[in-house]
């Protein structure tokens, strides 16, 4: 098998490409041949990442493994280097596991105007660079990837999305191009102050920023801080989601919820801590305060939502200020609960924009204010939503609980250097949010769910959850539970990657 | 003394001349109905002169004509020439492509459209090897000259002749201002060989102030040339009027001589003297970002649009060179310029073939026109949209790459005004995406303006022209190490 091990991270990546091709092949009129494309490479690419799964070395998760080392870009010693350890295995699972569902849960809820061709392409070239960001152990190669994942995402928004679609697909690219100019800068400048002259992420993190004075790491440490907050995205750099996820079709929102944030937060982990320390450590307490800023406003920006996606897309950015607060303190407990949160995030928040959608579908309206009552409608869906719901306000033995509750612990105690003080101010102002959070989600329950139907609805068309919506949830609802139920799944395979990265802030 | 040829280094020149000869006359010779043979003759032309040059290339050595003792010549072929000699060739051949159905359909037929522009190309690759300030005048002039006719072509469209008369007007006076700088510079130095140049500033430290002068003289005439900012006013007008593949020469294949004049003058000539041309073309590069760009963004025609694209691109082009003196950017800059020009040169032309291609069905140049065209030319729309993105830089397109190498050599360099000068670029991209998607947005977001659902008929030269300059962006994008050994060639 070690020919798998050589292969594994190169056919994640790249047979989404394959099938994208095949598919761009088939006649438009064949929608059925379509879609079975579509379906069997995101199986056959899923398939791989369970034989990942199976041949990973769990005793050795903080080393690399599946490496790929090979010569791409030699004039800028750029290298074809892939590799994956404890921190990026789930993200890349899950990264694997969402687009499956997508596909089914697309099968027959395609936005208008209909196109499954092209929607399903889309969704294959958003996975290349999904899996790809996940995978890459060379800054150029990290970056090509990060890019690619916008131009899916803005056709998606952009064809495919609400009204106000060509206002939200060009604000969501141009925050992110932003950011990741400077983030390039960034990176380059990393090149040449590093005395070995390379782009390779592990042998950068080896070196933990040695050489390069504090002075100079802050500073390129702003542009990376900026490529990757503003993906996040963390207050004040989020204005680009409430309408990205508010014109897009569900199965883009839920992409983008559950997997395009954590390219960010990942960034974060991979590149900008370990390979900055000291400009981390000048950072944090900034990206900690700006952590617990977003829990909050995001917070009350929910409570004034009308909109059932937009308050979801508010309460992302509460949820990823948990997620940036654990990784601002800089020790491995805060990263781990960071790690957690993000996967505990993508399959929370991709389940309430999919319900989100089914509702959208059914009663053609998201405003809050004219729904109600589907508990009575539709009990399943009603239920699946309050499940949800309780997960996301981190309901314990739910997947979110893991994620928030020791985000907010690791606050107490900051790696050395931090002020403990003023995390410990943060760690009561997240509390507050986790009330905040419980006010605003069961408000939305009990607006959305109970009480009885409004008169325009009552006598309206209500299918319940249906079988595609059936296939695609339950293993989302099963992950919530299964990793509430036993955290340790995922903490186990996560401690011994993030101890090397926090290792060097412990000192 | 003899001067001795050497005729294997000659070849593509030898054959470009005849080839320009023989379509001369054989457009006169040929009856009506055979006319069609006239382009067929000028593409066997460029592709046959382009042998040469791979078997140049292959062999290897560097030839030297024209050497004084100490060995360095007016004319020399080596891998930094032979590198644009076969850009030239490969864009000229794809401008034929583009071109042949145009003209053909066109209501007045003229073969001497491609006697003029083999002209100009034969001008371009003279110019790859010229290391001596009157060769490299005169090839500026055989490059400059015939595109004034071109720019006219549509003589009996009014806009047409107000671009060629705005070009010739303003090139002439570019010509003038250079040949002007030009002769205080052999008056300083006594000699035209930019190797002479070279010593002359490097001997002397404390150069006058006239020499700085006439080098800045010197720059402004090919900043006309590449249409840098503030010597860019003739551009929008020019490349509206001109016919569409005529634009396309312009905005590539004559711009991408001007910068081959540019480099070679001050890599080899001006290069020790740094205070003179630095500053100069900083101001050059920074300005044509942020006004090529902003300017770019108001527009509503698609060639005008593409013309300040074009101005701000060349601004992109710049920056390396505008560093290239600073720490240790020098070799980093001459390869961010080569490889740059070389995507540009793909995308460009790439984005002009889809142009001429659409207008055919629409018969217009408004952006507003592109509105549905990914519904009733799907190809057509993704091609563009390719094209439009590697433009903006997007991954994993070529542009990209090209971008990156321009960042490169500006941190390379490492000096503050380096880094404000990268900031600038930075932001200039970010600004250039938002009009560049201007059309994607038409072409995907938007219902077709235009009754019917009949595709585009593509005829097939413009096809292949299209397909060569989108797989070309796609193959570079992916896998830019293809560049990166062109890059490595492109050395003095």
């Amino acid at each position: 098998m070690s020919w798998f091990d050589d292969w594994a991270l190169t056919l994640a990546v790249f047979l989404p490409v394959v099938g994208m091709v095949i598919l761009l092949l088939i006649p438009r009129a064949e929608e059925g041949a379509q879609k079975l494309v579509a379906l069997l490479t995101t199986l056959v690419t899923f398939a791989v990442g369970i034989g990942i799964l199976f041949r990973f070395d769990y005793n050795r998760a903080g080393r690399l493994q599946f490496g790929v080392d090979k010569s791409w870009i030699d004039v800028i010693n750029s290298r074809y280097h892939m590799g994956i350890d404890g921190i990026s295995l789930p993200l890349l699972i899950l990264s694997m596991f969402i687009t499956v569902l997508c596909v089914i849960y697309s099968w027959n809820h395609f936005p208008e105007p209909h196109n499954p061709k092209a929607f399903l392409a889309l969704i294959l070239l958003l996975e290349v660079g999904m899996n790809g960001t996940f995978a890459a152990q060379d800054l150029i190669l990290f970056f090509v990837f990060f890019e690619i994942v916008l131009l899916p995402m803005f056709f998606m928004i952009g064809v495919w999305g609400g009204p106000n679609r060509e206002y939200a697909s060009i604000k969501f690219f141009l925050f992110t191009l932003f950011g990741s100019a400077l983030m390039l800068l960034s990176f380059l400048a990393l090149y040449f102050l590093s005395d070995v002259h390379t782009f390779s992420i592990p042998a950068l993190s080896a070196l933990h920023g040695s050489g390069i004075v504090e002075g100079t790491q802050t500073l390129v440490f702003a542009g990376m801080f900026l490529g990757f907050a503003i993906k996040v995205p963390m207050f004040p750099f989020h204005t680009w989601l409430p309408d990205a996820h508010t014109e897009a079709p569900t199965v883009g929102s839920v992409l983008l919820a559950a997997i395009m944030l954590k390219l960010g937060t990942y960034g974060f982990i991979r590149i900008a801590l370990p390979l900055l320390p000291k400009g981390a450590i000048n950072w944090a307490p900034w990206i900690g305060g700006l952590a617990v800023i977003g829990i909050i406003y995001g917070a009350f920006c929910c409570l004034a939502q009308t909109d059932m996606k937009r308050l979801i897309a508010f309460s992302s950015v509460a949820h990823m200020g948990f997620v940036m607060l654990g990784i601002a303190t800089l020790t491995d407990f805060g990263i781990n609960a960071a790690i957690f949160g993000m996967v505990a995030h993508g399959l929370i928040t991709g389940m309430l924009f999919f319900v989100a959608g089914s509702v959208q579908h059914n009663f053609h309206t998201r405003e809050i204010k004219r729904l109600g009552g589907l508990l009575v409608q539709a009990p399943k869906m009603g239920w699946i939503l309050g499940f949800c719901v309780m997960a996301s306000l981190g309901l314990p033995g739910l997947a979110g609980f893991w994620g928030e509750f020791p985000a907010i612990l690791s606050a107490f105690q900051p790696a050395p250097g931090l002020s403990d003080v003023v995390f410990r101010v943060y760690m009561v102002i997240a509390a507050i949010g986790t009330v905040l959070a419980a006010g605003y989600l069961l408000w939305m329950l009990q607006r959305v769910a109970f009480g009885t139907p409004k008169s325009e609805f009552e006598d309206a068309d209500i299918h319940d959850v249906g079988l595609a919506e059936w296939i695609a949830w339950t293993p989302m609802l099963l992950g919530i539970v299964i990793l509430g139920v036993y955290p340790n799944l995922l903490f186990s395979l996560t401690n011994p990657a993030v101890e090397h990265v926090s290792r060097v802030f412990a000192r | 003394m003899t001067p001795n040829f050497d005729f294997h280094a000659l070849a593509p020149e030898i054959i470009l001349s005849a080839t320009i000869v023989i379509v001369l006359v054989a457009d006169l010779l040929f009856a009506d109905r055979e006319r069609w043979q006239t382009p067929r003759i000028a593409t066997i032309g460029v592709l046959a002169s382009l042998v040469p040059v791979i078997t140049l290339a292959i062999d290897g050595t560097n030839r030297v004509m024209f050497a004084n003792a100490a060995g360095s010549g007016a004319y020399v072929v080596d891998p930094y020439a032979l590198t644009f000699k076969a850009l030239f060739l490969v864009a000229a051949y794809v401008t034929l492509l583009v071109s042949v159905d145009y003209i053909g359909e066109g209501d007045y037929y003229q073969g001497e459209f491609y006697f003029l522009l083999l002209t100009s190309v034969l001008g371009m690759i003279v110019m790859a090897s010229a290391r001596d300030l009157i060769t490299i005048f005169v090839a500026l002039e055989t490059i400059s000259i015939p595109t004034f006719v071109l720019a006219g072509w549509r003589k009996h469209d009014p806009k047409s002749n107000e671009a060629s008369i705005k070009y010739y007007l303003i090139g002439v006076l570019s010509s003038a201002v250079m040949l002007y700088g030009m002769s205080f510079i052999f008056g300083f130095s006594g000699s035209t060989l930019l190797t002479d140049i070279a010593q002359f500033a490097s001997a002397t430290p404390d150069v006058a102030p006239l020499f700085i002068v006439a080098i800045f003289l010197t720059l402004v005439g090919f900043a006309f040339k590449i249409s840098a900012v503030p010597f860019h006013f003739w551009v929008p007008d020019t490349y509206e009027g001109a016919p569409t593949p005529v634009t396309a020469f312009l905005s590539v294949s004559s711009k991408a001589g001007g910068f081959v004049a540019l480099l070679t003058v001050v890599y080899v000539g001006f290069f020790p003297s740094v205070n003179s041309w630095q500053p100069v073309l900083w101001v050059f590069a920074a300005l044509s970002m942020i006004v090529g760009n902003l300017v770019a963004l108001r527009q509503t025609n698609i060639v005008r649009m593409l013309a300040y694209s074009s101005v701000a691109q060349g601004g992109f082009i710049l920056v390396p060179l505008a560093v290239a003196q600073d720490g240790r950017a020098s070799a980093a800059s001459l390869e961010a310029v080569v490889t740059y020009l070389l995507i540009y040169a793909a995308m460009n032309l790439g984005a002009f073939a889809v142009v001429i291609a659409v207008s055919r069905r629409t018969r217009s140049a408004e952006i507003s026109s592109y509105a549905g065209l990914g519904q009733f030319a799907p190809v057509l729309a993704i091609l563009m949209s390719i094209f439009l993105f590697s433009l903006a830089g997007i991954p994993p397109l070529a542009g990209w790459y090209a971008k990156f190498m321009m960042f490169r050599a500006v941190l390379d360099a490492g000096t503050p005004w380096a880094i404000v000068l990268g900031v600038i670029a930075a932001v200039n991209s970010v600004i250039a995406f938002f009009y560049y998607t201007a059309v994607v947005r038409q072409m995907w977001f938007k219902e077709p303006a235009i009754e019917g659902t009949r595709s585009v008929e593509i005829p097939t030269a413009l096809g292949v022209a299209i397909a060569i300059c989108g797989a070309t962006v796609v193959v570079i994008g992916v896998y830019p190490q293809l560049f990166g050994r062109l890059g490595e060639l492109a050395r003095f």
